[in-house]
């Protein structure tokens, strides 16, 4: 299975914020989007996703996908976790099912919402009114949401950025697992370079809407790259488990124009 | 398709539950709690609509007007007037505008996720009073149906209403914001516009205006609560098909798009049968205050955010609301009626405050 981005383009007014963008994503691959602030990764995202007015084609398996269709292959979780709403937490994993939901819930599918809360442990939060959790918490529950959908494409905006550490980690593992087990693509906007390396197949670096480079954590995270997309100075070093480790030193002007 | 459905079978299957599963034990004592609050609601409501019907001017007792429901031949035709062309008309009437402004409100401030939104944001119940004023004031009468000619022209500028509303917030994507100012434009305007028919109104047509503008049940009859009545069937039919895209709406536009919600058809569709809702409860009682904006929150409070249960719930307490302040306007000053309008909006004004204390510190 494959995801083909064909020449995808995205303007807000008259400006360009993703710019021709032609990839294609595999199953059982989980790819970074890596960029600084206003890169157009959540674009990027939000536009293969259908969720946004964009020029070019996404086909899956060779077959064009409509916007309004998308939605049926590809689960999009948004970056922001402040949803204001007083629905309880299983209420919120129920709705990634939303297509097959009826006046009538079955018991076994309410089970299983509850299994997939226990993932990230949430079970006992269950009857909790989305408002009352964390950020944190708040972000794992559409996490499970989005998993629960079951999708064939599995995008994710910054799906670690409200977790601490640990589930950072928990997180991170199962969207492997799962691209490993069932094939499923996954893509994710990242900042956490390091994550990204360790945790993802491939790596996206985005500037200016544009892609700087692509491929393996070794050919993207080099001085040149960080520079030219951060702004920054910074070592790569590669450890002794043949991981990269990124180590910022200092920002030095600011970021380079695309290429 | 088949594949999708395959994916989503092989994570069924790979998240099984255990042999020790979590329990979805709190989630169904939380419904079971939910339906409890419904079965409250519904033996309040059969309560208040007897009491609805027992309370008037004339001194019909319980087991008089009972007698009378069940057994009609056996009593004077007087008290079969009072009971069949009176009363029950007027609890009928209550009872539909009540579930009118209760499912509005709900469908208000889910599509615009905004918890002061009901059905008068979007400045219809002006528009309502704007039409009848000019009725009033003008006296023009429709042929054959004159009884029709107050309502049908607040009926109609109640839809005009919506109309300009609709073509605003549909030009910026029917977004919330665009939808609350475009409201709050034409509630001014609306406003503005019945300010002066009442500037240059005789004080007898003056006061016919703002009689109407109180809002009574007195004004039904077996011939407008038909109408009513088909108007809530219909929108309420209309929505079934998307209580869990609505629920889903709860959690904001983009969330619900990134679960498959198309967000601006549903906010199309529901701003329909809202104008279709509250046009229908005003044009036939006038403006009835607060009922719209309150009904919802205490429908929340008691059953949540699931629309399988909060819209019934909220056309429920809607209801019990009409029928409380329908009894209350007819025993706080005997022999005469309060305008119920008053009487709302009195029995809200408080009410909200205490849900605005209540609320401290929670979403709404």
């Amino acid at each position: 299975m494959t995801l083909f981005i064909d020449t995808l383009c995205v303007r807000y007014g008259a400006a360009p914020v993703i710019r021709d963008v032609t990839d294609t994503w595999r199953d059982g691959e989980v790819t970074a989007l890596i960029g600084c602030n206003g890169a157009g990764k959540s674009t990027l995202l939000k536009a293969v996703a259908g969720l946004l007015p964009a020029q070019g084609t996404v086909r899956l398996d060779g077959i064009p996908l409509p916007p309004a269709d998308r939605g049926r292959h590809i689960a999009y979780m948004p970056q922001e976790t402040g949803a204001a709403s007083s629905l309880t937490v299983l209420e919120v994993v129920l709705l990634g099912r939303l297509r097959s939901l009826s006046m009538r819930l079955p018991s076994a599918l309410i089970a299983k919402a509850v299994t997939a809360l226990d993932t990230f442990g949430l079970a006992h939060l269950q009857t909790r009114r989305l408002d009352e959790l964390s950020g944190g918490q708040r972000q794992l529950v559409f996490l499970t949401q989005a998993l629960f959908r079951a999708p064939r494409v599995l995008l994710l905006d910054e799906p670690t950025a409200a977790l601490d550490l640990r589930h950072q980690l928990l997180v991170l593992e199962r969207l492997r697992h799962l691209a490993a087990s069932t094939g499923t693509i996954v893509a994710m906007a990242l900042h956490d370079l390091n994550l990204a390396a360790q945790f993802t197949d491939r790596l996206i670096a985005l500037h200016g809407g544009e892609f700087r480079a692509a491929g393996a954590a070794e050919d993207v995270l080099n001085r040149d790259n960080l520079a030219a997309m951060y702004g920054i100075e910074a070592d790569v070093l590669r450890l002794g488990n043949a991981r990269l480790q990124v180590m910022p030193l200092r920002a030095t002007t600011k970021a380079g124009a695309p290429s | 398709m088949i594949r999708a459905n395959l994916s989503e079978a092989a994570v069924d299957a790979a998240s099984d539950p255990p042999s020790d599963p979590p329990s979805a034990t709190a989630y169904r004592a939380l419904i079971q709690r939910r339906l409890l609050w419904l079965i409250c609601g519904i033996t309040a409501f059969l309560a208040l609509a007897v009491a609805d019907i027992v309370t008037g001017p004339s001194m019909l007792g319980l087991g008089e007007v009972l007698h009378t429901l069940v057994t009609p031949s056996e009593v004077s035709s007087m008290t079969r007037v009072i009971v069949f062309d009176i009363r029950l008309p007027v609890t009928c009437m209550a009872i539909l505008v009540g579930l009118a402004l209760g499912m509005a409100g709900v469908h208000m401030q889910t599509i615009l996720g905004n918890p002061l939104a009901s059905p008068y944001t979007l400045g219809f119940s002006a528009a309502a009073g704007f039409g009848a004023a000019i009725v009033i004031l003008t006296g023009i009468t429709l042929p054959f149906v004159p009884w029709l000619t107050i309502p049908l022209a607040a009926f109609l500028m109640c839809l005009a209403a919506g109309g300009i509303v609709f073509f605003f917030a549909r030009m910026q994507g029917m977004s919330p914001e665009v939808m609350v100012l475009a409201g709050i434009a034409t509630l001014f305007m609306f406003q503005a516009a019945q300010s002066f028919v009442q500037y240059i109104a005789s004080p007898e047509v003056l006061q016919s205006i703002v009689f109407w503008l109180f809002g009574s049940l007195l004004r039904a009859s077996w011939a407008n609560v038909p109408i009513v009545a088909a108007v809530v069937a219909l929108a309420t039919l209309a929505v079934l098909p998307d209580i869990w895209r609505l629920t889903a709406l709860r959690l904001g536009g983009s969330r619900a798009a990134a679960i498959g919600v198309n967000v601006q058809a549903l906010r199309i569709k529901v701003f329909a049968v809202v104008a279709l809702l509250t046009t229908g409860a005003v044009a036939f009682v006038g403006t009835i205050g607060f009922v719209g904006l309150v009904a919802p929150h205490i429908a929340r409070m008691a059953v949540g955010e699931d629309q399988r249960l909060l819209l019934p719930m909220a056309g429920l307490t809607g209801a019990n609301i009409m029928l409380a302040a329908s009894v209350l306007s007819k025993i706080v000053s005997p022999g005469a009626v309060i305008p119920i309008g008053i009487v709302t909006a009195v029995i809200g004004v408080p009410f909200l405050f205490f849900l605005i204390l209540r609320g401290q510190g929670r979403n709404w």
